[in-house]
């Protein structure tokens, strides 16, 4: 659902036979058809290998890092900008209510295995996300859908109980991806879609390998590449040293900061720091004393300077935030100054809330490398208010998600918030924040019930304010994008507004 | 005396240590920075450009934190063995007394702590109690008592085939008597022999607990985070590794070099 999780292992020795053999050949064949003509395949590196390729029934980012945009279509899509596009649904037309929205859906598009797509394959799709027994990540989405009719083969009517302003935002998100019966229960590990690239293989450990769909609906799009592979590679050092070596074209989200330095000298990469969606928060418990006490949790936002946490804990890459929001995200408001670092200030509220001595208290801390160093730099600047945080290393996802996500069970705790426009999970009730604020809850709902996207954005802001004041959780900062890649490499998105590796542009420069 | 002077790998190897123990002893109550201070503005400092030894990358002083480090991961150590030294030799004793169904059950007992690593059993421990140094003393302590199990009862064995012993039992001594009047005193040599040896390999295996996350939590600092934190900078901060690394591996190889320097001092057969 959030965070990075590292795994160890990585094929080396199998890289290493490949590597071995793919020289050999070279050398055997000469050197002509490399130097000739543009590259057509490249090899896209991630931290992270998922347990599946599913996107519709597991929340792990990396699913859809694979297979979103790749494999994966949906009716709406999510352009590099973040802005909503059509894609399987040609056009739409949504009621003045709110609460008709009839698509226009595309013919001609056939998924991998050559079954059609058509309304009846959308409403099996939709239907089975938002079902009884559906395990979507990303269910709640589909909640506000009452019924999907099909009065034809290309048009596909949803009618809503209550209006939803975001739904056409939600439809483009990899767990909102169109699936075909037939090949719907395989799609973890061989998944079938409709998208530029069909899955070829996937070795466990290794890589995934995909290969250009010839027939791909979308004829207004030349794709360059023959053959694409997602290698995983776990270990930043192992990441830095495979693209060096060329064994990896690109690392759209190299894992080090600290690392990125080492690139400077290299002429044939290229590094490019965008934005993302993951908002490093740190989350208090705020039915648990004493962070029930508002003053407590501003005292604590204005001992942290966020400058400095991004310094020490990413090497200076990220951009501080005020509340649960990116830049990238529509109706930002930079409110970084509503509490201010000021460790003054932030003594003598502490004082007001009745702890002129400071306290003591556990932050549960996964073992991923920003949420251990993010903490060590809290762990000191509480320290010079008087505060004494001890730091509880909580192995992620399994036991983070057990004792923190699930049970609440936890003082303050640390996490990077991967899922974009997800501010309205404060207003989750159950949520680990334990954060209830009815005014919240009404400016979230008002949302939905808005479809202008003016009015939504106002919106979105007085969420982030109020956010802001009541300091649920720590905002700290955004994560950058560490792309590093080939300079050769064209194509790839430099931000992240949702996350993703969308090769469907991607080229070699000749 | 004149025999210990005469053996180079003694004396190195005591130097060290105690070169080891005064700088641990020293970090108590002085270090030339606080050693969980951070200055951001001073990260990843070259040795010499900030302090002695440089700074990581939250700008705290890296020779403060070696010291702290040297005291944090001796005083497990110690405890730790001394934990795994005084049960171990106390049940090897105590079987070589009773021998029997005894020695048979205790001495499989030790092949099965024997056959879990340590790092395997403080992992197990830490999900039950939390890691910190009670997890990292109990872990190595654990280890630790097999060895000394082992030791002391074959070396109470011997003991107890010698004459005077067998005189003692035919007057009708207590065994529990023989044991501390004749047997403790004449295996000691090798317990303390065994009990140097085994600092540095519970020096070696408590870095290793915490490059893992398991030893004490931050900010104190041991050698093992340390390392563990350096991995990234390698490129741009070599000495955050080999600062940390050189200290563990000079402490090993002194409490070795010591260990074996006793060992031939202590044996009764050399008498050159």
């Amino acid at each position: 659902m959030m965070g990075r999780t590292t795994f160890l292992g990585s094929a080396t020795f199998l890289k290493s036979a490949a590597f071995g053999l793919v020289m050999s050949t070279g050398l055997l064949l000469g050197q002509t058809g490399a130097e000739a003509a543009a590259k057509t395949a490249i090899t896209v590196g991630m931290a992270i290998e998922p347990a599946g390729l599913d996107p519709t029934i597991a929340a792990p980012v990396a699913i859809g890092q694979v297979t979103w945009q790749n494999i994966f279509e949906g009716l709406t899509t999510i352009d590099k900008d973040g802005k909503v596009k059509p894609q399987l649904a040609e056009s739409w037309q949504i009621s003045p209510d709110g609460l008709t929205y009839t698509f226009k859906l595309r013919q001609g598009v056939k998924y991998h295995n050559g079954v059609a797509f058509d309304s009846s394959v959308a409403k099996y799709s939709i239907d089975r996300a938002r079902g009884a027994d559906s395990v979507n990540p990303q269910k709640r989405y589909f909640a506000s859908i009452d019924t999907v009719e099909t009065p034809d083969a290309s048009t596909l009517v949803l009618k809503l109980k209550q209006p939803a302003g975001s739904l056409l935002y939600w439809l483009g998100w990899p767990s909102s991806t169109i699936v075909e019966p037939k090949s719907a229960a395989d799609n973890k590990t061989t998944p079938v879609g409709t998208g530029p690239f069909k899955f070829v293989s996937w070795s466990k450990g290794s890589k995934v390998d995909l290969a250009r769909n010839a027939d791909y609906w979308n004829k207004s799009i030349s794709l360059k590449l023959d053959t694409a592979a997602f290698r995983f590679i776990s270990d930043p050092q192992a990441q830095a040293a495979a693209l060096k070596a060329g064994d990896v074209d690109a690392f759209p989200e190299f894992g080090a900061p600290e690392l990125i330095k080492s690139f400077e000298g290299d002429k044939r990469l290229t590094t490019v720091i965008g934005n993302t969606e993951l908002k490093v928060v740190a989350g208090m418990n705020n039915t648990r004393k004493p962070f029930s006490d508002k003053k407590v949790r501003q005292a604590l936002m204005m001992a942290v300077d966020r400058a400095t946490v991004v310094e020490g804990a990413w090497s200076g890459f990220g951009t501080p935030i005020g509340s649960h929001y990116t830049p990238n995200d529509r109706g930002y408001k930079d409110l970084t100054g509503v509490y201010p670092y000021d460790a003054a200030k932030a003594k003598a509220l502490l004082a007001e809330a009745g702890f002129p001595n400071g306290f003591t208290f556990t932050i549960k801390a996964p073992q991923m490398a920003y949420a251990q160093r993010t903490s060590q730099v809290l762990q000191a600047m509480f320290a010079e208010i008087g505060v004494t945080m001890n730091i509880e290393t909580t192995e992620f996802p399994a036991k983070w998600v057990a004792d923190v996500l699930k049970a609440a069970d936890y003082d303050m705790t640390i996490v990077a918030h991967a899922e974009p426009m997800d501010i309205d999970i404060y207003s989750r009730d159950p949520y680990y924040f334990n954060y209830k604020n009815p005014a919240f809850n009404d400016v979230l709902k008002k949302v939905e019930m808005t479809s202008d996207a003016a009015g939504q954005e106002k919106l979105y802001g007085e969420a982030q304010t109020i956010l802001s004041n009541d300091v649920p959780a720590l905002f700290l900062f955004v994560m950058p994008k560490l792309g590093v890649w080939d300079g050769k490499v064209k194509g790839l998105w430099e931000n992240e507004p949702i996350p993703s590796n969308v090769l469907t542009d991607v080229h070699w420069e000749e | 005396m004149r025999k210990a002077l005469r053996r180079p790998v003694f004396l190195i190897g005591l130097a060290i240590t105690l070169a080891l123990f005064a700088v641990a002893l020293v970090a108590i109550v002085w270090t030339p920075f606080p050693p969980t201070k951070m200055n951001i503005v001073q990260k990843l400092k070259a040795p010499l450009d900030f302090g002695l030894l440089g700074t990581d990358q939250f700008g705290r002083d890296v020779a403060s934190m070696l010291m702290v480090g040297a005291w944090n991961s001796l005083s497990t150590s110690i405890l730790a063995v001394l934990l795994g030294a005084s049960i171990g030799t106390a049940t090897g004793v105590i079987v070589a007394m009773r021998r029997g169904w005894l020695e048979l059950v205790v001495m499989r007992g030790c092949d099965i702590v024997f056959a879990v690593p340590p790092i395997l059993s403080a992992m197990m421990l830490g999900a039950f109690i939390g890691s910190g140094r009670f997890t990292a003393i109990i872990a190595i302590g654990v280890f630790m008592v097999p060895v000394f199990a082992r030791l002391s009862l074959g070396a109470a064995l011997q003991i107890w085939t010698r004459d005077y012993v067998t005189a003692a039992v035919s007057m009708g001594r207590p065994k529990a008597k023989i044991t501390l009047v004749h047997v403790l005193p004449n295996i000691s040599n090798q317990i303390i022999v065994q009990v140097t040896i085994q600092l540095g390999l519970a020096i070696l295996t408590e870095a290793g607990l915490s490059f893992l996350g398991l030893g004490m939590p931050p900010p104190t600092p041991t050698w093992g985070r340390m390392l563990a934190d350096a991995q990234t900078f390698l490129g741009q901060a070599p000495w955050l590794a080999l600062m940390p690394g050189l200290a563990i591996a000079l402490a090993v190889l002194g409490l070795n070099m010591l260990g074996d320097g006793l060992r031939d001092l202590l044996d009764p057969r050399d008498n050159s």
